[in-house]
């Protein structure tokens, strides 16, 4: 299903109080921590925003789920909903790519790994872009970098602020280069945008790694991650083998992020909507009505840089 | 020193080993041996032409790694003259895995850098084989901007396995270096020829590794990752590396094709190592067209001309 049609499916209904729980657990499943393996009813989940209330546990949540979780309810507008991918290369791996490709949209209901559009947050005018680990692993190829940089010239054109919300495993390796030309491509957009001075603030969520970590995820404004969320741009086991060191007991962690300065703070997913809000408050440009989603603003921001 | 020998040069190896053996006889006492030693040198070369001029992406992914590879130094040696040479990212310390340097080019003032591999084990060590640490990246973005004030333009040379997956790379922000790189390039207002040599190992790679001009040698390569871990992830089994570089379109003839490479330099039959000279000389002449190319026109269209390029690249659908 489009995620047009999945979204008008739950139009009206508020997403802490849904009723039917996610795509893809059916009400009254019990599901299983795989923190603390207490056992959890699937309705109480899903009101909890998928936080174990017994440890804290973050576990995964769909894109659509995460909008709906950020989005001031009923202000979500997709944009670029049908882009999707092709198999520019004719990949051959385990299975051709074009497979893996239809099997991620049947299980997701997704066109590609990563949602954008318009919303409100808090009140602020933003453009969102969150992916969907679900989707091959939310990993970049073309589709997801084109999207993500449409995203940011949307934010730019219509003057919103951009949030970005991230999990993947990195660059999408079945379009070989055109991939990792989409770190390039998707820094460019971030780096754009950021000169235009509109505020960005990105949320890290688990697991963040390789080329999609070290494009335009960082070079936000502001960074926060989920507690417990793994971040980084080597994986975990690949350090371990390269270096033969035992790894620190909370390596990449977003704990460990925040301690050796390279995010501003974890957040709880429950306070995220509140705490992204409150630094768009700080960070909203001067002249801009909060109330007037999708209203363009005449007045130029300075360049960060002269001469431009 | 001993020579090292790729897989599949070994027969070619032990045929050319075969007929150095026979010279080193007395070919006067023995004159039925020249007929020999001729026959012999005509079937080496036959089988050299045959070797060498068709290689799969996987061999030349083995030749782009040969340890007798000319390397980032001998380029700027060759090629580049008044090196000063800049050190240290200001933060945290000095990466030898990565150069940065003024240099002159023809009579060109350029700022160079480059992946910096070693030419034997000790230098190698110093340099961790190449693969930089945030500080190589963030000296890297130290020189790039320097250049950009000082309207050098930048020519950066490409060989690198990859960004190095340690513990304190991790927690030095080895992800926040290479966007950093990534978001300066792209809006540069100097311009940036980046040379393909060796090894373009991902993001380590893509971090000096892109701008207005990418020149690739023949058997250069330039992936989103190693063929070994691509097999590893696919298959289990980095055994399949072979395959999954056919797969994965990383040579600079693929490269060229799907237009993220502008032009390809031809490398002798064998590799840049067996005539290094000659490979030099194309790479100097391709990059001063370039830079000829870039200088002449106004540094606002150049950068816009980058940040097209970089738009336009990807394939996709947009449905519905």
């Amino acid at each position: 299903m489009p995620i047009s049609d999945w979204f008008k499916a739950r139009e009206g209904r508020r997403y802490t109080v849904t009723s039917t729980g996610t795509t893809e657990l059916p009400e009254g499943v019990w599901v299983k921590c795989p923190s603390c393996k207490h056992t959890l009813y699937q309705g109480d989940l899903v009101r909890g925003l998928f936080v174990c209330h017994y440890c804290g546990h973050h576990m995964e949540v769909t894109a659509p789920d995460r909008v709906l979780s950020l989005a001031d309810e009923g202000t979500f507008e997709e944009t670029e909903p049908g882009l999707t991918s092709v198999d520019p290369l004719g990949f051959r791996g385990d299975k051709p790519y074009a497979e893996s490709l239809r099997l991620a949209r049947e299980k997701t209901g997704l066109s590609e790994a990563v949602v954008t559009g318009r919303a409100l947050l808090g009140g602020h005018p933003v453009v969102l872009a969150v992916m969907d680990f679900r989707f091959i692993g939310a990993s970049m190829g073309s589709a997801v970098g084109e999207k993500i940089a449409r995203a940011f010239a949307l934010a730019l054109s219509e003057r919103r602020a951009m949030v970005a919300v991230t999990a993947s495993g990195g660059a999408r390796m079945q379009e070989g280069m055109l991939s990792l030309m989409q770190m390039a491509k998707t820094a460019a957009a971030a780096e754009r945008f950021t000169r235009a001075g509109l505020p960005y603030v990105t949320v890290l969520t688990n697991p963040t790694y390789g080329g999609v970590t070290a494009s335009f995820p960082v070079l936000a404004d502001v960074i926060f991650a989920e507690p417990g969320a793994m971040v980084g741009f080597a994986g975990p086991a690949l350090v371990e083998q390269t270096t033969k060191q035992a790894l620190p007991k909370d390596f990449q962690t977003a704990e460990s992020l925040v301690r050796h300065g390279m995010i501003d703070a974890v957040v709880p997913r429950q306070e995220l909507a509140e705490t992204v809000a409150r630094v768009l408050d700080y960070l909203s440009e001067p002249g801009v009505p909060e109330s007037a989603a999708g209203a363009t603003c005449s007045v130029a921001s300075p360049g960060v840089r002269g001469g431009e | 020193m001993v020579r090292h020998v790729m897989e599949f040069e070994r027969p070619l190896v032990e045929l050319e080993d075969q007929l150095a053996e026979l010279k080193r006889l007395d070919v006067i006492a023995q004159p039925e041996l020249a007929a020999e030693i001729a026959s012999l040198e005509a079937e080496v070369e036959m089988l050299r032409e045959a070797l060498y001029s068709a290689l799969s992406p996987w061999e030349r992914v083995q030749v782009a790694r040969h340890p007798d590879r000319p390397k980032t130094q001998d380029y700027v040696a060759a090629l580049f003259t008044d090196v000063v040479e800049l050190r240290g990212d200001r933060t945290f310390g000095d990466d030898e895995a990565i150069f940065a340097g003024l240099a002159t080019l023809d009579g060109v003032k350029c700022m160079v850098l480059g992946h910096r591999k070693g030419k034997n084990t000790k230098e190698n060590i110093r340099r961790n084989f190449g693969s930089p640490h945030p500080e190589g990246f963030r000296k890297a973005r130290r020189a790039m901007l320097l250049a950009e004030k000082f309207q050098l333009p930048v020519v950066s040379f490409l060989d690198t396995a990859g960004a190095y997956p340690g513990i304190e790379a991790e927690e030095r922000g080895q992800s926040w270096a290479i966007a950093e790189n990534l978001a300066t390039l792209s809006a540069l207002r100097t311009p940036v020829v980046v040379v393909g040599i060796g090894e373009g190992g991902s993001g380590g790679a893509l971090a000096i590794g892109f701008g207005d001009r990418l020149i690739m040698l023949e058997n250069a390569y330039y992936s989103v990752i190693s063929p070994e871990m691509c097999a590893m992830i696919l298959y289990k089994d980095p055994a399949r590396a072979a395959e999954v570089a056919s797969s994965l379109k990383l040579t600079a003839e693929d490269l060229v094709r799907l237009r993220i490479a502008d032009e390809m330099v031809a490398e002798p039959l064998g590799g840049a190592h067996r005539d290094p000279a000659v490979v030099y000389q194309g790479v100097g002449e391709a990059v001063l067209r370039a830079l000829e190319e870039l200088r002449a026109q106004d540094i606002d269209e150049v950068v816009s001309a980058r940040s097209e390029r970089l738009s336009r690249t990807g394939m996709f659908v947009e449905g519905e």
